[in-house]
């Protein structure tokens, strides 16, 4: 078997690397511009029953290392999604984990029922965590009781294993993760975007119309490292760990962080190309490394057999 | 993409020419480019400018751009031999088709919206079209490429305090003057095209969009704008990858 291999609920990935929800749309742009075979896995935009147009322009600001972005969850709502965006993706070998939202749990829980009926849907992402909507979004993922509340109606819909997306904007993440994996979660997705704004000196206003929106990049990347490593301590279900991904090493120390893969976002636009490079410097750094397998480096942070053969 | 000059032609403005394979697809007038402007996470996304003239013998692509704010400044500080990482040619340009041999083109284009214009007009050129520019600056001092778009054909300046050309707006002009035309292309703010749209009401017009962009290949939903009378309000279309130019009516202005 190849050393990058995966074996997650729901997902079984040639590779840990995915696109991150968002960063992708449904895949076809960068269709155009590799074969998206190479990947492990895609998670599409984020999907709601209704179409959505989002918030108002200017919607991205740059910030140092990173980006705040206010999309507002534009999408084509679910039944373009089902009708049109995944029978395209259906030509790929590759698994994908829908990214679903609502502002309701009713929402939530049709959009997963149908969702998850979708041939080449293997997972679903449950999206509590974006912090550009008024309503729904971010309040679902900020109280444990309201998320695991939501974990379980949306299990039960779901015909595939359910990964919840949990909001690094709260004060005590391991909380919420603890209650979303008893309310029966197979997997954890993070972290979705710090919650953050800028101001325009010639305008004295906010750059982005929503006036805030949510950081991602290169800078969150700590944040969600020390997530990570407080999280996979705490519970037995695997975290897709992303923010700020943009080559194999930091791949590597999401894993030693106790990741079982990784999503990469924002240095889809910085890059295009930069999934499939990323997978190819893994397989160049393991065997630099003599790593026999990915999986052998999950959580080694705190895990007693740590090794310091990684640095180089 | 090599680096092959980047010298400053007016106030602000800088003109830079690389070389590169990528430069032989570069056929679409109004297409833009994705630059990355550096190799480090600051600044960390890529600056969209136009393709302002290509000359596809030579695999030359020159751009113009103002040196303003971080991504712009350090672009201004590339020398000649420095490579430089280019995405593109993206999105769609300005329709050559729509016009044909003997009409007249006006091109109206006001400060940085008028590099796409150039290309555009040496192509009409070249297919016989009559070609007359109005390019809009601030002052003398912004001025540039007015040499040049007068040896392509008819062309009108407006400088807001009067030190170059027509004193006002491009719309003064336009108003004072009444230029004939068949076609209208037009680059520059939105306010500016809004009140281009609104005097002139041309039977055949294309508005090349700027939006604050993200992946600029239409990934992300960052560049969209609404569409014009849409009693939905959720039709939309991506600046990146459904235009920069789009034809008349399309957009809400
Ligand atoms: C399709 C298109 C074509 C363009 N063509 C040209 C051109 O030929 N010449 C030229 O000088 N400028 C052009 N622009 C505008 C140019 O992209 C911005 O001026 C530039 O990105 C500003 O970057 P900065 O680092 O100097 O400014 P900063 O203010 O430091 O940039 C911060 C962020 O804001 C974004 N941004 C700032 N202003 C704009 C803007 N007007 N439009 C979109 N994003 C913006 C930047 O890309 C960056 O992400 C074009 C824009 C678009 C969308
Ligand atoms: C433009 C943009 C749009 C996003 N849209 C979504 C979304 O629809 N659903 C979601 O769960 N996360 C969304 N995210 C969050 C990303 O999936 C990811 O969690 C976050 O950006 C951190 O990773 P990064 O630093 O690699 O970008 C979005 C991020 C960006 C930058
Ligand atoms: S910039 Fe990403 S969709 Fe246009």
């Amino acid at each position: 078997m190849s050393k990058l291999a995966i074996q997650l609920p729901g997902l079984s990935m040639k590779n840990p690397i995915m696109p991150a929800s968002g960063c992708f749309g449904f895949g076809r742009e960068f269709a155009d511009l590799y074969n998206l075979n190479q990947l492990g896995a895609i998670a599409i935009k984020a999907t709601t029953e209704e179409m959505r147009f989002g918030n108002p322009t200017p919607r991205v600001a740059e910030t140092p290392g990173g980006m705040l972005n206010a999309i507002g969850l534009q999408n084509p709502g679910l039944e373009n999604v089902i009708n049109k965006e995944l029978p395209f993706l259906s030509e790929y070998d590759v698994p994908i984990l829908a990214n679903i939202a609502g502002t309701k749990t009713e929402d939530y829980v049709r959009v997963a029922e149908q969702v998850s009926k979708a041939p080449n849907v293997t997972a679903i992402e449950l999206n509590i965590s974006c912090p550009n909507v008024k309503e729904g979004g971010i309040s679902f993922g900020t109280d444990p009781n309201i998320a695991a509340a939501l974990t379980k109606a949306v299990k039960e819909a779901s015909e595939v294993p359910v990964y919840v997306k949990l909001s690094p904007n709260v004060s005590d993440i391991t909380e919420i993760a603890v209650a979303v994996e008893q309310a029966g979660a197979d997997g954890l997705s993070m972290i979705n975007t710090l919650l953050g704004m800028r101001i325009d000196l010639k305008s004295e206003k906010p750059v982005i119309a929503n006036r805030t929106g949510g950081l991602s990049g290169p800078a969150i990347k700590p944040v969600a490292i020390r997530m990570i490593y407080e999280v996979s301590q705490r519970v037995s279900i695997p975290i897709i760990g992303m923010g700020g991904i943009h080559s194999a090493e930091d791949v590597l120390e999401y894993f030693l962080a106790g990741a079982s893969a990784v999503a990469v976002g924002t240095a889809n636009f910085v890059n295009p190309y930069v999934c499939p490079e990323i997978i190819e410097e893994l397989h160049e750094i393991m065997s630099e490394k003599r790593i026999d397998h990915i999986s052998d480096l999950i959580g080694r942070s705190w895990k007693s057999c740590y090794s310091p053969s990684l640095s180089r | 993409m090599t680096i092959v000059h980047n010298r400053q032609i007016a106030n602000q403005i800088f003109e830079m020419t690389f070389t590169g394979e990528l430069v032989s697809k570069m056929t679409e007038p109004g297409q833009f480019l994705h630059i990355r402007v550096g190799d480090q996470v600051i600044p960390l996304l890529r600056r969209p400018i136009s393709i302002c003239d290509v000359d596809l013998e030579e695999k030359r692509c020159t751009i113009l751009y103002r040196a303003e704010g971080e991504g712009t400044k350090l672009l201004s500080n590339k020398r000649v031999g420095d490579s430089l990482d280019v995405l593109g040619p993206l999105g769609n340009g300005f329709p050559l088709h729509s016009v044909v041999e003997g009409e007249t083109a006006i091109l109206i284009g006001g400060g940085i919206g008028i590099p796409p214009l150039y290309y555009l007009s040496k192509q009409l050129v070249q297919r016989n079209v009559r070609v007359k520019h109005i390019l809009g600056f601030a002052t003398r001092k912004d001025a540039f490429y007015v040499n040049k778009f007068e040896q392509l054909g008819e062309t009108a300046v407006t400088t807001i305090d009067g030190s170059l050309g027509y004193q006002g707006f491009v719309t003064d002009y336009v108003n004072h003057e009444n230029p004939a035309f068949d076609v209208l292309f037009t680059c520059g703010p939105t306010q500016m095209m809004k009140a281009i749209e609104e005097q002139m009401n041309p039977n055949r017009g294309y508005y090349s969009f700027e939006e604050r962009m993200g992946c600029g290949i239409g990934a992300c939903f960052a560049c969209v704008c609404p569409v014009k009378n849409d009693s939905t309000g959720h039709e939309y279309r991506k600046v990146c990858s459904d235009g920069p130019v789009f034809p008349q009516g399309v957009i809400q202005l």
